[in-house]
């Protein structure tokens, strides 16, 4: 959501036009004394430790640079992205950090949207719903991990205890199972990030104007129908906006799958990051995991951008 | 609007299923950290533990440094936070009150900075702070969180001064106060809440932060509290279960009370931001 205000804040003409400036000669497109003096303390720290290590960061892509070693390191030119083009292993990885982004992403997404109805509604629990949603948000995420790895627990876990006493036979390993592996994370991933999404979504919903709502009741429209030419017209941005942000924070996320299965078994819940950072920090070759992190800002920039225009362009007529 | 019966259950029954699965896996752990040993090794687990027993606090601070850990991820949150207001709040405002090349430009990297995965960014991080000496220190970490919060702080303050009408400080403008002083008299007091609120939201984000703290930490007695968490799952993933469950649970309070304290402010100053138009 934060892009879509952000978009609409930056397209929006000021309310009124100030008639006198009381900031002194700044005009629109300059920055007077005043505000360069207001604005280094934090512009300073923002080149320095974000901006430059990011530039820094993509330079060393293409060098061979290494931890722990003495000899200068060396501009090799595209050898690592040459090399990385043949390392199946990192492709692997990327295609279940995909697998994972869209299987998190997308339920989340809808998961949200419904708690956000609900919570849009006159309900009487309501605000015990809006407490419980705290707690996803509030933990750290390493937490979130213990939990689940508790729940998930073969004896001790509340999961296999239910699926026992269901009678469905002895449940199993979850996390360990090489194909429950990934559905067992991914799960713990929409629970985890449920309520910013519920909350932008709600944000949204607040947006749409209840009369049209009570006109297309009046008109004999029902549910289904004033949801497709009420709600959703007026929610489209935001959930834009946000299936966007939450699909690139879900390629990019670490610690949840890092306490919960370290990618393994087998590497079937080797995320991206994970593997760029055992690259880097178990082996040393911050040359090469600075290659896969390029690789990975490019691959999704290019799917962001197709979905995003595709959505803006093809949804017009729904 | 009038609702059907039917609609209105059904609609219960959702929210019935949606409150179970955000409350179960918190239940499970708070459960799970007051059980004695001997019922964690049982197969048929209990919601409620039958002989509730604080043991597994006792062990889960024998077994690992909490308290150290715990006052450095405070040191390292309270310092970013603290810290990252304080560069923030002028920055912000001059991105709300000034529509200039550098506001844009500071809210495209607000943006931009969101889709970059860490591992770009900590690489070259890890070395320069290597050669500042600042490897497996608090304040070095503290450096990184301060660049890590700006976003979101920028983000959320720009909303808030917003929110502050500039036809006030004109008044005051007019009444002879000068710029310094309008800010202070004016403008300062009535963004105090959203400050704070802010300062709490970095302050929970630290506290939270696993990524740049495992990598930037070394040794035991430097790291933070979700860094030490880890180290209760031994090299197999095989955990003690019990103190595990107790440590985690700690580690959650502060979190979840001051976040129950600014919940208000942030999804209100989230929908508000979204909603006016």
């Amino acid at each position: 959501m934060t892009l879509a205000t952000a978009r609409k804040r930056l397209k929006k003409p000021r309310p009124k036009p100030k008639p006198k400036r009381t900031s002194g000669a700044g005009g629109p497109g300059r920055v007077d004394h005043g505000a360069w003096f207001l604005v280094l303390p934090a512009l300073i720290p923002i080149l320095v430790l974000s901006v430059g290590p990011l530039l820094y960061g993509i330079s060393l892509a293409f060098t061979d640079s290494q931890s722990g070693r003495t000899e200068p390191t060396q501009w090799i030119g595209t050898l690592n992205f040459q090399d990385l083009l043949h390392d199946t292993l990192f492709w692997e990885s990327f295609r279940i950090g995909l697998l994972w982004a869209v299987g998190v992403t997308v339920p989340q997404f809808l998961l949200a949207l419904g708690l956000a109805l609900l919570l849009n509604e006159e309900l009487r629990l309501r605000w015990l719903a809006r407490a419980l949603a705290i707690i996803p948000w509030a933990m750290p995420e390493v937490v979130v991990g213990i939990m689940w790895r508790i729940v998930y627990n073969p004896d001790a876990g509340i999961l296999n205890e239910t699926i026992r006493d269901l009678g469905l036979g002895d449940g199993r390993d979850w996390l360990s199972g090489l194909s429950t592996a990934l559905p067992a994370v991914i799960v713990v991933g929409v629970w985890a990030g449920m309520p910013q999404t519920t909350v932008a979504l709600l944000a949204g919903l607040q947006n749409t104007p209840r009369e049209l709502h009570e006109a297309a009741a009046m008109d004999g429209a029902g549910a289904w129908r004033r949801f497709r030419t009420v709600t959703w017209p007026a929610l489209k941005p935001v959930a834009l906006a946000i299936t966007a942000l939450n699909f690139i924070w879900n390629f990019n996320s670490f610690a949840l799958v890092y306490v919960l299965t370290n990618g393994g078994p087998g590497g079937r819940t080797r995320l991206p990051m994970l593997f760029a950072y055992e690259e880097a920090f178990r082996y040393g070759q911050f040359g090469y995991a600075a290659a896969m992190g390029c690789v990975m800002v490019a691959v999704i920039s290019v799917i962001l951008a197709v979905h995003l225009v595709g959505r803006l362009r093809g949804g017009d007529d729904a | 609007m009038k609702t059907r019966k039917g609609t209105r259950a059904g609609q219960y029954v959702a929210l019935l299923g949606y409150l179970v699965f955000l409350a179960f896996p918190f239940l499970w752990l708070i459960s799970t950290a007051f059980k004695p040993a001997r019922e964690l090794g049982s197969l048929h687990p209990t919601w409620l533990p039958r002989n509730p027993t604080l043991d597994n606090f006792r062990q889960a601070f024998d077994e690992q440094p909490l308290l150290d850990a715990a006052l450095n991820s405070l040191v390292a949150a309270l310092g970013a936070a603290v810290i990252a207001v304080l560069i923030a709040t002028p920055m912000a405002y001059v991105m709300a009150r000034h529509r200039t090349r550098l506001a844009k430009a500071a809210t495209g990297w607000v943006v931009v900075s969101q889709a970059f995965p860490f591992v770009l960014v900590i690489i070259p991080l890890f070395l320069v702070l290597k050669n500042l000496r600042l490897i497996n220190s608090v304040p070095g970490l503290i450096m990184v969180y301060v660049v890590w919060a700006l976003p979101f702080a920028l983000w959320m303050l720009v909303g808030y001064v917003r929110a502050v009408p500039a036809e006030m400080e004109e008044a005051a403008a007019v009444d002879g106060a000068g710029r310094l002083r309008t800010l202070v008299s004016i403008t300062a007091p009535l963004l105090a809440p959203g400050i704070v609120a802010t300062a709490l939201f970095a302050f929970i984000s630290a506290w939270n932060e696993f990524f740049f703290a495992l990598v930037l930490l070394k040794t035991p007695e430097k790291q933070t509290l979700p860094v030490v968490l880890t180290h209760f799952i031994g090299a197999e993933g095989v955990a003690d279960l019990g103190p595990l469950a107790a440590a985690a649970f700690l580690a959650t309070l502060p979190s979840l009370v001051v976040f129950a304290l600014i919940q208000k402010r942030i999804t209100g100053g989230m929908l508000a931001g979204a909603v006016k138009s």
